[in-house]
């Protein structure tokens, strides 16, 4: 099992012990300096850490991990702490390991298209350090000046252009690893596969449970000849979700493909004025790119595929501030969101396209019937939905209520054919939702996966995969008379 | 012709693990001499077959695991679709179960992707004799640990495939081949160079003194790359790709060992042998060289550069075949294959002699 009873406080000897390992400012023991690693980005979960470790040197992180294996004190690592689910929450009686400190990009090949990053470096960072070669790195989170990639790896991250340049795990070639035993394990490096297992598959997303990241190797692109994007304006929700699967189906594969409902634009216009329609009931915001030959082309079907789908109005923007533009209406959505209300909760599940418009309706309806309001932005083309819960912590079962309407959501995105999460892990979060997604089986499976890496199960435990008895008894309250939620939609 | 044999399969697993009889996982056989020597009693996946779902307007496609690639890749064709992998059959009755567990990819791979980069979900059945479905039908879903991509290239070790769900693409609409004529270091330089650059490059190789580029897009897009670029074009460019990926050229006809180099792509030319040995593909990642040469011998030289060699056919496959793993990363090999088959039943010594 991941829950091993781990000591209640850290032993005064391991403190003493890393003390003597370390310099004196890559060890946080006085409160006011642990206070920011409390919480990551989900900001509701908060424990203050014991101690925190911000180690220079990857001899300095695997004494740290061999210290606490010893001891059996478990360690939680963490990059910049953006994480929505939970993943980098201190646990009890453990050290939290800070990558922080690894921000140097130790090598960029232009010829071999690739680049060497310690863990620490940021997403954007990379594509601004390969920009002089006409390149960059692909995935792009939308955290991307603040995330590292060390976090992207660890959560298999996204981006607004993984729709057609694949996600975190497509555009990582190799990975150094140190293991809670202290073993450096070296998988992959710059050719496009290596001998064995693909370990980088089960790494990438394994929300630090496997290993800590200490070097990350990914391959850079070309940056595209020409982009074009365009804003499409509809009259109802259903009419813009279903011309998204109506443009894949028409055989193009745009860069990225946004969704916006209407108070998702309302707020974003509120707040940045990009030009978007206010009156629409959605939009979407499309890019496609290419060499220009064929880019006109493209974007002429691209529109008639628009049109059909019934959008009332379309913006092509001509210039790169115009690009610029209409990218800020999307990009600005969510601090804008963040401003109609004292708090969201952002959900992340994946439906198939098909299922898109019956999804929002019903997410639309539990709305009214929660009464709190859901504000919809989110990477359409990949059938990942972003519902904003708008809630205020202070009135009293407002969280509550947020959360059990997320929760419903995740069960629906499941019933529906799709997953608990696209892109921002389970952490701490959806380890009930877990429950809803695998079986037993599966779920004893993982547990044994994480068991040849970490056999004493220090590493971040308690994350990503619940228990055995925890989904038992979630199953329970669930499972009622043996009738599964939502008997209304077909099952995949 | 469709059947769902799960459940006979799973029993057939779960009476071996109980004996401890090892098993052999077998589809067609069209990759049989790939990996090492199979041994244990047969077990016969290619009759659990089918497609499952194909919702083209979704580009995602369920499938059996015993179905012929062939039935797949027209299926497919029919919508205008591709795996865009373009995965060698090496026979006629490849599956896709042995297709997903070799996890070979074809020449457009650098420029579209692996196997495993388009593989979404599978199910599959354990050393325990229990079924499991990681992943699933959607293109973005991290939760749970990526065993469905774990099992591309794992050679069956880990689990018996049952269906696999694919992310496909549409097919571009028009290809073109040309050819240059320059020796293998300019055109390792010339590939890595091209491939810098924003062009609709969907292949790259290079042997007997020729570089081969295909383009793939529209007729604008390519007459313009064509244009800047030059080069002859090739007649009808289909039948060399995939002679190439089927290894059916003449270079592939010879009685020495055939080994597989994966590279990062602009390592020069290693020599270790004569030019004619050698033929690159995927824009230089990928060698294939010819040699009765120490493995090794090779595989020093591969790992220097920076990659891996494995003997792809012939030599003495009881031998190690594939580049050995270092102690640390060997001993996760080996408690990840005990984590899925506890028995050791499932094509035990398929890929390395420890597990
Ligand atoms: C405003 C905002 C927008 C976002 N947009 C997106 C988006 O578009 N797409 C998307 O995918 N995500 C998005 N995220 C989520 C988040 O940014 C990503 O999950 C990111 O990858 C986390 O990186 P981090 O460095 O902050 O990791 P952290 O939050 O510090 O850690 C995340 C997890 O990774 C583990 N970890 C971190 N570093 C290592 C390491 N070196 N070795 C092993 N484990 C490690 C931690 O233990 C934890 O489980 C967004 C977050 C915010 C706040």
């Amino acid at each position: 099992m991941l829950e091993t009873v781990p000591p209640a406080s850290i032993p005064a000897e391991l403190i003493a012990e890393l003390r003597a390992l370390l310099p004196p400012a890559a060890l946080l023991t006085e409160p006011e300096a642990l206070r920011p690693y409390e919480c990551d980005a989900l900001s509701n979960k908060r424990r203050t850490p014991e101690v925190v470790c911000l180690p220079e040197t990857l001899e300095q992180i695997r004494a740290i991990l061999r210290a606490c294996h010893l001891r059996g004190v478990p360690v939680v690592a963490r990059g910049a702490g953006t994480g929505l689910s939970g993943g980098a929450l201190p646990v009890a009686g453990g050290v939290l390991l800070s990558l922080a400190r690894f921000t140097r990009i130790q090598e960029l090949d232009p010829v071999n298209r690739t680049a060497r990053l310690e863990p620490g470096v940021r997403n954007l960072v990379v594509s601004q350090a390969a920009a002089p070669h006409g390149l960059y790195y692909a995935p792009d989170p939308s955290s991307q000046i603040a995330c590292t990639i060390g976090g992207n790896v660890a959560e298999n991250a996204g981006g607004v252009h993984c729709l057609k340049y694949g996600l975190t795990v497509h555009n990582v070639l190799g990975l150094k690893i140190l293991t809670m035993e202290g073993d450096l394990l070296e998988i992959g490096g710059q050719a496009l596969d290596g001998p064995g297992y693909d370990l980088l598959a089960l790494f990438t997303g394994s929300e630090g449970l496997l290993g800590v990241i200490v070097e990350i190797t990914v391959r850079l692109l070309p940056r595209p000849e020409d982009v074009t994007v365009l804003l499409a304006a509809f009259p109802t929700l259903a009419a813009a979700a279903a011309t998204v699967s109506r443009i894949l189906a028409g055989g193009i594969v745009p860069a990225g493909l946004e969704l916006m409902d209407q108070l998702a634009v309302q707020a974003s216009e509120d707040y940045v004025q990009a030009g978007y329609p206010r009156d629409a009931a959605a939009v979407l915001l499309c890019e496609l790119d290419g060499c220009s030959a064929e880019l006109e082309d493209e974007t002429a079907r691209l529109e008639d595929l628009l049109r059909a789908g019934g959008a009332s109005s379309i913006q092509r923007a001509r210039s790169p501030e115009e690009r610029q533009r209409l990218w800020a209406g999307r990009k600005a959505a969510f601090p804008a969101a963040g401003r109609l209300a004292p708090d969201y909760y952002c959900m992340d599940g994946t439906i198939p396209r098909h299922r898109l418009a019956e999804v929002l309706e019903q997410i639309g309806r539990w709305s009214r019937e929660y009464g709190l309001r859901v504000a919809n932005v989110f990477h359409a083309g990949d059938g990942n939905l972003h519902p904003l819960i708008l809630y205020d912590a202070a009135r009293p079962g407002e969280l509550e209520r947020a959360e059990a309407f997320g929760a419903r959501i995740l069960e629906l995105c499941v019933a529906a054919g799709g997953t608990i999460t696209g892109e921002h892990g389970v952490g701490v979060e959806k380890l009930d939702a877990m429950c809803s997604q695998f079986g037993q089986a599966e779920l004893a499976q993982f547990h044994r996966i994480k068991e040849a890496f970490d056999p004493g199960g220090l590493l971040n435990p308690g994350k990503a995969v619940p228990t055995l008895h925890r989904c038992a008894e979630w199953g329970a309250m669930h499972v009622h008379g043996g009738r599964l939620p939502f008997p209304e939609l077909e099952r995949f | 012709m469709t059947a769902d044999l799960s459940r006979s399969l799973a029993e057939r697993i779960r009476a071996a693990a109980r004996e401890h009889k090892a098993l052999r996982i077998e589809g067609s056989g069209s990759k049989r001499f790939y990996g090492r020597t199979p041994c244990g009693e047969p077990l016969e996946v290619s009759g659990h077959r089918g497609i499952v779902r194909y919702q083209p307007q979704e580009l995602i496609l369920t499938v059996r695991s015993g179905t012929p690639l062939a039935e797949v890749e027209a299926a497919l064709a029919e919508h205008g679709q591709m795996l865009p992998f373009e995965p060698p059959y090496f026979g006629p009755g490849a599956t896709i179960g042995g297709t997903v567990a070799c996890g070979l990819s074809g020449p457009r791979r650098p420029y579209s992707g692996a196997l495993r980069d388009f593989i979404l979900g599978v199910s599959c059945i354990n050393g325990r004799g229990e079924i499991l479905r990681f992943g699933g039908e959607v293109v973005k879903n991290v939760a749970g640990f990526d065993a469905a991509r774990l099992m591309a290239g794992a050679l069956g070790t880990l689990g018996v495939l049952l269906e696999v769900t694919f992310k496909v693409l549409p097919r571009p609409a028009c290809d073109l081949t040309l050819a240059f004529e320059m020796d293998a270091a300019k055109a390792i330089e010339t590939l890595n160079r091209w491939a810098a650059r924003p062009l609709p490059i969907s292949a790259g190789s290079h042997h007997g003194g020729r570089l081969y580029l295909r383009l793939s897009g529209s007729e604008a897009g390519l007459a313009k790359a064509r244009r800047e670029l030059g080069g002859e074009a090739l007649g009808p460019a289909a039948d060399y790709w995939r002679s190439l990926r089927e290894q059916t050229l003449d270079f592939f006809q010879d009685e020495r060992p055939l080994w597989r180099l994966s590279l990062p792509p602009a390592t020069p030319p290693l020599g270790l042998g004569h030019d004619a040995d050698w033929y690159l593909d995927w824009g230089g990642a990928q060698r294939w060289f010819k040699s009765d040469l120490p493995a090794k011998r090779i595989q020093k030289r591969a790992a220097d550069a920076g990659g891996h060699a494995s003997c792809f056919r012939g030599g003495d496959r009881d031998a190690h075949v594939f580049h050995p793993l270092p102690a640390a990363l060997l001993a996760r090999h080996r408690r990840l294959k005990q984590a899925f088959d506890p028995a050791g039943i499932l094509n035990p010594g398929r890929l390395y002699p420890e597990m």
